[in-house]
């Protein structure tokens, strides 16, 4: 290349270099109305909302801040006062609990009053006026039929159902620290239960499972290209997944909650006008059909909705749906954290050792199924007991002092070790537990000779 | 009459320490700080105590230690007899050990982890068909291994190439001394050949170890999160900014790829490898036997389907319309491609704004640093080169940590938006991340350019400024354009630090879209999509690169591949 051709390239660079920098500075020129949504909803349904409403509003952009739960409300938790986003919107009601009880939430009277005031017994919007359910959903049971036919797995139909041996390692379900759903129907099996019998049934269901996933879309997702054979998560993976064309099944169990999805206003956000009116969109009748979109696939709150409703769509409403427990969300939200720090430090990080000691009992039950011994039985039950132990009494998760522990926000030096102590203990119980069970177990099969 | 501080110089290269201050050091000293702080004012290793005492934090500095030793492990046995290949043989595949070379690089890890999960999967193609005819399953996706295999096939081609250099560099004469003395075959390799070889097999390594070890993006698909990095990350967002424990990762990140930058350059310091000879250098090549072309061949085309396997999955899951269960998707469709072009150009816009100002900085600054140091004699401009290439031992989950500490409550002058929150905030994490690619090519641009070009044209009257942008800027402009593209295409598909720093899904660029794409049941076809635009684009700029760079100088291929590193 000569100089002068270098140097015409140079020129070249330059111009395109002022072109982009004109085109950054371009839309800050043209300053539009933003409304900034925080929220853990995946992009098929965020997409649909932001077309609608902007289409309704011209000069409105809708910017979506795209975060798993948790990471929500800790977003919003560290933003200054007025450079908040300016709307919560995410299923776990007790998130929105949690941001009500830190005054990072903001009352309005923006209810629709076409919204009946409890599904079940469960109230829609919250009593206190912080937030408003936007659509309702359960929790089930979703699964790949290619991979059961193929593993020749039957259909669950109930919780209970998951801890036979035959599902062991085809289940799939995430955490609750890192998904909001998943914690609701955590809560659900400890609430519907009661707090040991829950423990000890999700801890056998969790000894099946093949993955705890790190968000809850893993689950779905997992089930969906038949990595999995069985997922527990909201119905609305299910249902989209069905509709999206993947060989899918989905069921709700008996023991479930229908539970609503919230939206609220976030205090201090930069343009809460915008907030309100958005709000008042995603409730109306024009907002609550798009829940309708296969790609979006969740049940809406308002009942004359399901009039026009796709054929097969389940009714909440409608009494099909049995929802036998009635959910307590004040109770989620005091132990909100424990409940996570608990299920992480004995199920998440210690899966290897849960499921070696599950499939020890499977094998060690089917042995003595065959040839019974008085002995072996026994060892199993001791197994069992050590294995599906709970890991905190009823009474000490009932204690305000133990809650407090982890409710503060800041954290010091001090607090942070007693907690990591507290936590570093379950962890190492759990896999004694786990290590002793598996060790009687192997005893029991040893035995059945 | 020439300063000590000449007055032009001096105040680029202020500024430019003032940038390097700014943007690297001050955000990685507070992670560091802050790891080491107890709140008042003191210091403490407490948080170090309960970080060691969290049994997850133990565990997941464990695996990365174990995950990014074991990819280095897999790439080295991959690497290795393909290098030995190429340099011993007279070979007709070389073309394809070339490709080989290149290939992997082009498709960023976590986007092809999602494509490898379902080809060698638990119910993937591969296990499907093995379990039909043979009944057995291979469970290389599960766990770590995943995580192992994906980085494996990513980044061999470090060591591959490196490795070439060093050994098309021995002196023949080393051999046939060996040769007269007795010395053959694996003697041979393992004695002389082999620790010859070791500078390009130690520099190699060393920039695998790091770059898996600092890796976000590909755990976190993968669904992986008892890892450093990912716990880091998880830690920040989930519990907060305060969280200490976060830091305390990071600092151990941070520490871990300083030292292995330090090993790599002290392990060969030590070593003299300066040959004597300047006649034939390179191994004396051999002609195949048909039983050895039998297995270099076939090891060449396992390599080869194992590197095609994440580009062949993504291509397959663009245009697929449901993939489950099953060997091949059920059925084709091009509407996944359609609906990303329709619905998220703006992502694609993105990732060409930010990477395009943050590119176009790197090579203006890189120039500046280069002309500094080769040109000028401002003391203290060492330290500018090496702090711009420590830039590539900090992770970008960490300088996106340091940032968001940092910078926390800022706010922008002209805009009601807090800096945090803003794409120049991601801009400027480009920036100075691929800093060290730009540099160094910009470097090598000048170096290869004689000083008395620059001498000449003073003598004619122009002066300092006129020269630089009439004579020096447009002889380097091969190694300016170079430099630019790379930094270019390893922008775009950084998604550690972009995982971070993006808030609002508008100012998402592509790397990111693809991770949200994948969240959903329906976003996976177009995520892929976005993915093959991604390599395509990637795909082009190394070809540009390499067009440029070859045809401009003898720099060998071995830094068009240490250029391209993700």
């Amino acid at each position: 290349m000569s100089l002068h051709q270098r140097r015409h390239v140079l020129r070249r660079l330059a111009a395109a270099c002022g072109l982009v920098a004109a085109g950054a500075l371009a839309p800050a020129a043209f300053a539009q109305q933003t409304l900034n949504i925080v929220t853990s909803f995946p992009k098929d349904l965020t997409a649909i909302y932001k077309k609608a409403f902007e289409a309704r509003n011209p000069g409105v952009t809708v910017e979506i801040l795209s975060r798993g739960t948790s990471a929500a409300i800790a977003y919003v938790r560290e933003q200054p006062a007025n450079n908040r986003p300016d709307v919560f919107w995410a299923s776990a009601p007790d998130a929105f609990e949690v941001l009500a009880k830190e005054n990072l939430l903001e009352k309005f009277n923006g209810a629709n009053p076409k919204v009946p005031a409890k599904i079940g017994s469960y109230p829609i919007n919250d009593p206190e006026g912080y937030y408003y359910g936007q659509a309702l959903a359960g929790y089930g049971l979703m699964w790949n039929t290619r991979y059961m036919k193929a593993h020749k797995v039957p259909e669950p139909k109930e919780w209970a159902d998951l801890v036979k041996p035959v599902y062991f390692s085809h289940v799939a379900i995430s955490s609750p620290s890192r998904s909001g759903t998943t914690h609701l129907t955590v809560e659900t099996i400890l609430q519907g239960e009661g707090w040991e019998k829950g423990w000890n049934q999700l801890l056998q269901i969790m000894g099946n499972t093949a993955a705890i996933t790190e968000r809850s879309f893993g689950v779905p997702d997992g089930v969906n290209n038949g990595q999995f054979g069985i997922g527990i998560v909201i119905d609305f993976f299910g249902l989209s997944a069905q509709a999206s064309g993947f060989p899918i099944g989905f069921a709700y169990p008996s023991v479930t909650a229908i539970v609503p999805a919230n939206i609220g206003l976030i205090a201090g956000g930069k343009n809460s006008a915008l907030g309100k009116k958005f709000i008042a969109f995603a409730l109306s009748e024009d907002g609550q059909k798009l829940l309708f979109e296969p790609k979006i696939s969740r049940l809406p709150v308002l009942p004359n909705m399901y009039a026009s409703a796709p054929k097969g769509y389940p009714n909440p409403y409608g009494g099909k749906i049995q929802a036998k427990v009635k959910f307590d969300s004040n109770l989620s939200r005091s132990r909100y954290y424990v409940v996570n720090s608990l299920f992480d430090h004995t199920v998440t990080f210690r899966h290897k050792e849960l499921t070696a000691a599950t499939k020890a009992i499977h094998e060690a039950a089917e042995k003595l199924a065959k040839k019974p011994n008085v002995r072996g039985k026994q060892l199993l039950e001791e197994a069992r007991e050590y294995a599906y132990k709970t890991p905190v009494s009823a009474e000490k998760v009932a204690d305000k002092e133990f809650l407090a522990l982890y409710t503060a926000t800041k954290r010091s030096a001090l607090k942070t070790k007693e907690i990591t102590a507290l936590e570093e203990y379950w962890g190492r119980e759990a896999l004694k537990n786990y290590a002793r069970a598996e060790d009687l177990a192997k005893q029991a099969a040893a035995l059945a000779k | 009459m020439p300063t000590r501080f000449p007055p032009a110089p001096t105040a680029v290269a202020l500024l430019i320490a003032a940038f390097l201050l700014a943007f690297l050091v001050i955000p990685v000293a507070t992670v560091v700080y802050v790891a080491f702080a107890d709140g008042a004012g003191g210091f403490t290793l407490s948080h170090f105590q309960s970080f060691f005492g969290i049994s997850l934090m133990r565990e997941s500095f464990w695996n990365s230690l174990y995950v990014a030793g074991m990819s280095v492990v897999f790439a080295t046995l991959i690497a290795v007899p393909l290098a030995y290949f190429t340099v011993r043989f007279q070979f007709r595949g070389a073309i394809l050990i070339q490709t080989l070379g290149i290939l992997p690089l082009i498709m960023p890890p976590f986007v092809g982890a999602v494509a490898m999960q379902l080809i060698f999967g638990r119910s993937g193609s591969v296990n499907l068909l093995l379990n039909d005819w043979f009944g057995v399953t291979v469970p290389i996706m599960d766990g770590l291994n995943g995580v192992i295999f994906v980085e494996a096939i990513h980044y061999f081609p470090f060591i591959l190439m490196n490795m070439i250099v060093s050994l098309n560099n021995i002196d023949s004469s080393m051999e046939e001394s060996a040769q007269n003395l007795g010395a053959f075959g694996l003697r041979l390799f393992r004695r002389i050949v082999f620790p010859l070889a070791m500078p390009g097999f130690v520099a190699g390594a060393a920039l695998v170890f790091i770059k898996v070890f600092d890796d976000l993006g590909t755990p976190l698909v993968l669904h992986q999160t008892n890892l450093l990095a990912p716990q880091a990350f998880l830690r920040i967002t989930s519990i907060g900014i305060e969280d200490p424990i976060g830091y305390v990762a990071s600092v151990i990140m941070v520490a871990f790829s300083l030292f292995a930058l330090w090993a790599s350059a002290w392990f060969m310091r030590g070593k003299e490898y300066a040959t004597m000879q300047r006649g034939y250098s390179g191994l004396a090549r051999r002609r195949l036997t048909p039983g050895q072309s039998v297995l270099a061949y076939g090891w060449i085309v396992l390599v080869l389907l194992l590197v095609l396997a994440p580009h062949i999955g993504i291509l397959l899951l663009s245009f697929g319309k449901v993939w489950s269960f099953s060997v091949l998707p059920d059925s084709f469709t091009l509407e996944h491609f359609i609906s990303v072009v329709k619905d998220s150009p703006r992502m694609i816009w993105n990732t060409i704004l930010y990477c395009g100002i943050a590119a176009a900085l790197d090579v203006v600054i890189g120039t500046a640093i280069a002309y500094l140091i080769l040109r000028t004699r401002v003391p203290g401009v060492r330290v500018l080169d090496f702090t711009a290439t420590a830039a590539l031992a900090i992770p970008g989950v960490v300088l996106a940590i340091g940032y968001l500490r940092t910078f926390r409550g800022w706010e922008l002058p002209f805009a009601d938006e807090l800096f945090t929150s803003s794409w120049i905030l991601i801009v400027i994490a480009y920036t100075v991340r691929r800093l060290p690619y730009a540099l160094r090519s910009c470097t090598a641009a000048l170096q290869q350019m004689h000083v008395s070009l620059e001498e000449a044209g003073e003598n004619l009257g122009a002066n300092k400024a006129r020269t630089i942008r009439r004579i020096v800027v447009p002889l380097m402009i091969g190694g300016i354009m170079a430099g630019f593209v790379t930094s270019f295409m390893t922008a775009a598909v950084e998604l550690s630090a972009t995982i971070m720093l993006v808030t609002a899904q508008q100012d998402a660029p592509m790397s990111y879209g693809i991770y949200l794409f994948m969240q959903s049941a329906a976003g996976r076809g177009p995520g892929a999509a976005l993915g093959v635009l991604a390599v395509v684009i990637v795909a082009i700029g190394t070809y540009v690169s390499h067009r440029i760079i070859t045809s401009r100088s003898q720099v060998s291929q071995a830094h068009v591949v240490q250029n391209i590193g993700v």
